[in-house]
């Protein structure tokens, strides 16, 4: 019997472990850790399993797909009850997205972000990831307001972006929480956020990044050799690359045709909600794959399913 | 792993005598390594030496056909573990299993829709590659007549699943020159196999669960007894023993040049799924990671979409991103009122505008200019977007018979261009957009119509 000799690379990186929650009565879920590609368990170890993080928004979105609309329905007015909601589908994490605050969108303040931020703490106990409307401005305004409202309960704050990184970090610093760095789909760029990061002074267990997600067919194979360099440089032991990864992949699956359009499309496409949600799938189960750590996901069905089949690839 | 000419040139004889038509034993070992000239040519390179080169020159995974008409699958021939490294160059077959004790209706009804399922994307047209039929019924007549009425539904090519050799001999005796995959050989049935692949010259799959040791040996039996073309099943199933199965596999092809692993793999999703989705997303895990042949249970559109464009990104080289064909594209359905913006064909620039377009509720257009596959600011730089260009492209495409505004949108890393464009287009009136295509939304409610 001839013995294959498998090749087992000797990494000498591993990924950084980045804890949220686990104070103020909050339950800890901690991500990071392997010393390995994803699911590679001959190789080397997986302290952590990849997490679903579930999107609520602070105001019922007036843009989201009806097969979303229909499958949240009611809760979806109050962001307390939708995050509950969320935890029963089986969230591990809830993202609080604070869309309102946007210009185009409501240009809601600092009171109306405090008041949605302590709705979805009072109504759930799982770890929660607080993101901004996206617009540098705003983003500081409210994630201050919101560190403050979250002190003592180590949330997650973002997006963290090169112009606006300074302030975000700083409150994270404060407040005790973690900072998620955004950038375009650029290794160089990701590993150049972490090392500002690290320079205002965050420490690396305070440190998730998001290196930007493609959608499947929007640039899905971009984000997965990014993601797979990162980890690859990171086990190799560059340590600017090593920070857990998070991928809002349900907010990039959903805002795509094929998930938003209703009607004229070709049959080929098939069902409309199967395929959307079956978009949102293959997007999240392809990106776990390339060394995802948090994805975040919005239908019931993508949550239940990537749950099982992270824990299916956890297991050995 | 290929040589060098220096590492050939030492397996040579060194006596340069010229018979091989060069003047020198180094000259022709240089023409060996750019592949410019058969070794044979040679009539005294010693049999270690030819083993030696022929070993070298081989890829460390075998390219094999499945199919013999118009439509084949052609898989293997990979050289690296992660696409960014290079590429991966033969994205795996997708095949769906009907079985031979379905009934009849619904067999011809799976085959001609598997056969005639095509769905377009970035200009292509993407398609599904196969049928395997399934002797569940366990009788070699069913088995027969199952692969008849497929072959006569659809000329894709097969997948003969059985562990039966006297029903895989049947059905070859009637559809052999279709050069079918065999699957499977086992330990059990594997010189009967061997020998049927043999006379009909078609591919042999190999099934041997119980671990990689014992699949190489079942494999270098296989080869040993003169079988080249040979596709792979380890038998792992669920998505965590797939993952390791295949990673395993490709890394000890690819690192070791491991000669009885050297070869695509086959998968069977459904057998390691409790659910049609979960099929679906085991399959894309395998798309990702390294399947050579994929055996799907299902076929439904609104699943075989996503996992059609799945492989079109994953197997996208990245040297050479998909352009778009240059022209006037749509987005939602605008009318001659509707906003008209500038891009590149580098399809990830377009879609990253086309998708916050779409998000922003205003139906438009963009006009896509042809910069060679490069990003805005690259193909500016580069000198492959500049004002004439897209003057150019907009007289080309007539812009203005669907445009009746006859305003344009710049994109913002290339405001510079606008003085230049409103020469190059003086009857029309130049917008500059924001730099990034997330803030069109914000953008075109601010301005558009004001």
């Amino acid at each position: 019997m001839s013995a294959v000799e498998v090749p087992v690379e000797k990494w000498t990186g591993k990924i950084h472990e980045v804890t949220l929650g686990g104070t103020g009565g909050r339950k800890a879920v901690t991500v990071g850790g392997q010393n390995t590609l994803p699911f590679l368990h001959f190789e080397g170890k997986m302290p952590n399993k990849p997490v679903v993080s579930v999107e609520v928004q602070d105001k019922a979105p007036g843009d989201w797909s009806p097969h979303l609309m229909s499958a949240w329905g009611d809760v979806m007015s109050d962001p307390g009850a939708w995050a509950k909601k969320a935890v029963e589908y089986g969230a591990d994490i809830i993202t609080l997205r604070l869309r309102s605050a946007h210009p185009e969108a409501g240009d809601t303040g600092a009171d109306e972000a405090k008041q949605s931020v302590s709705k979805v703490l009072s109504a759930v106990d799982v770890p929660v990831i607080i993101l901004g409307p996206g617009v540098a401005e705003k983003d500081n305004k409210v994630l201050v307001a919101a560190s403050d409202v979250a002190k003592g309960q180590r949330v997650a704050l973002g997006n963290c972006e090169e112009k606006n990184y300074r302030t975000v970090a700083a409150t994270c610093i404060a407040d005790g929480h973690v900072a998620i760095g955004h950038t375009p789909l650029e290794i160089n760029l990701a590993k150049q956020l972490n090392i500002l990061l690290t320079d205002v002074g965050l420490s690396t267990d305070s440190i998730i990044m998001d290196p930007d997600t493609g959608a499947l067919g929007y640039g899905l194979e971009y984000s997965y050799s990014v993601m797979e360099r990162l980890r690859l440089a990171a086990l190799g032991g560059d340590a600017m690359a090593a920070p857990p990864i998070i991928s809002p992949t349900g907010a990039e699956a959903w805002r795509q045709k094929e998930s938003k359009v209703t009607g004229g499309v070709p049959d080929s496409w098939g069902d409309h909600e199967e395929r959307a949600v079956t978009w949102e799938e293959v997007t999240a189960v392809t990106l776990l794959n390339s060394g995802v750590d948090i994805v975040t996901l919005r239908h019931p069905k993508t949550i239940a399913l990537i749950k099982a089949t992270i824990d299916k690839l956890m297991s050995t | 792993m290929a040589l060098t000419g220096i590492e050939i040139y030492k397996f040579l004889p060194k006596t340069n005598c010229k018979e091989c038509g060069f003047p020198t034993c180094l000259a022709f070992a240089m023409k060996l390594a750019q592949k410019g000239v058969e070794l044979s040519k040679c009539p005294y390179v010693s049999d270690e030496g030819k083993q030696a080169l022929e070993a070298a020159s081989r890829p460390p995974i075998r390219l094999v056909t499945i199919g013999a008409g118009d439509r084949t699958i052609k898989v293997g021939n990979e050289v690296v573990m992660h696409r960014h490294e290079k590429t991966f160059y033969n994205a795996p077959g997708l095949v769906v299993r009907v079985k031979d004790n379905d009934p009849q209706d619904q067999v011809s009804k799976t085959v001609a829709d598997v056969a005639a399922y095509m769905v377009e994307r970035v200009g292509m047209e993407l398609r599904m590659d196969g049928i395997a039929v399934d002797n569940a019924s366990g009788s070699a007549a069913d088995f027969v007549k199952c692969v008849e009425l497929v072959k006569s539904k659809a000329d894709l090519p097969l997948v003969l699943m059985s562990k039966d050799p006297a029903a895989i001999g049947q059905a070859l005796d009637k559809v052999a020159s279709a050069k079918p995959l065999i699957y499977a050989a086992t330990g059990d049935n594997c010189e009967q196999m061997v020998e049927l692949a043999k006379k009909h010259q078609c591919p042999l799959a190999v099934c041997e669960p119980a671990g990689l040791d014992a699949l190489a040996d079942l494999v270098q039996k296989v080869m040993d007894a003169g079988v080249e073309d040979i596709v792979l099943d380890p038998g792992a199933r669920d998505f965590g023993a797939s993952l390791i199965a295949l990673t395993q596999i490709r890394r000890t092809a690819i690192k070791k040049n491991f000669q009885s692993l050297g070869f695509p793999v086959i998968t069977f999703p459904g057998e390691g799924a409790s659910s049609e989705e979960e099929e679906a997303t085991l399959a894309a895990q395998q798309i990702a990671k390294y399947a050579g042949v994929i055996v799907l249970d299902h076929f439904s559109p609104a699943i075989i979409y996503p996992l059609l464009t799945l492989r079109l990104n994953i197997y996208t080289d990245p040297q050479k991103p998909i352009q778009m064909t240059p022209g006037i594209y749509e987005i939602g359905t605008p009318t001659p009122d509707s906003p008209l913006g500038v891009t590149t064909n580098f399809s990830l620039t377009y879609f990253s505008i086309a998708g916050e377009l779409e998000a922003s509720g205003f139906p438009s257009r963009l006009v896509v200019c042809d910069t060679e596959g490069l990003s805005v600011l690259t193909a500016w730089s580069a000198g492959k977007l500049d004002a004439e260009k897209i003057a150019k492209s907009v007289k080309e495409f007539n812009a203005a018979d669907v445009a009746s505004h006859k305003t344009i949108i710049l994109p913002g890393g290339v405001a510079v261009l606008r003085g230049e464009l409103e020469e190059e287009l003086p009857d029309w009136k130049i917008m500059v957009g924001p730099r990034e295509a997330v803030d069109v939304g914000g953008y075109l409610k601010q301005n558009w119509g004001k």
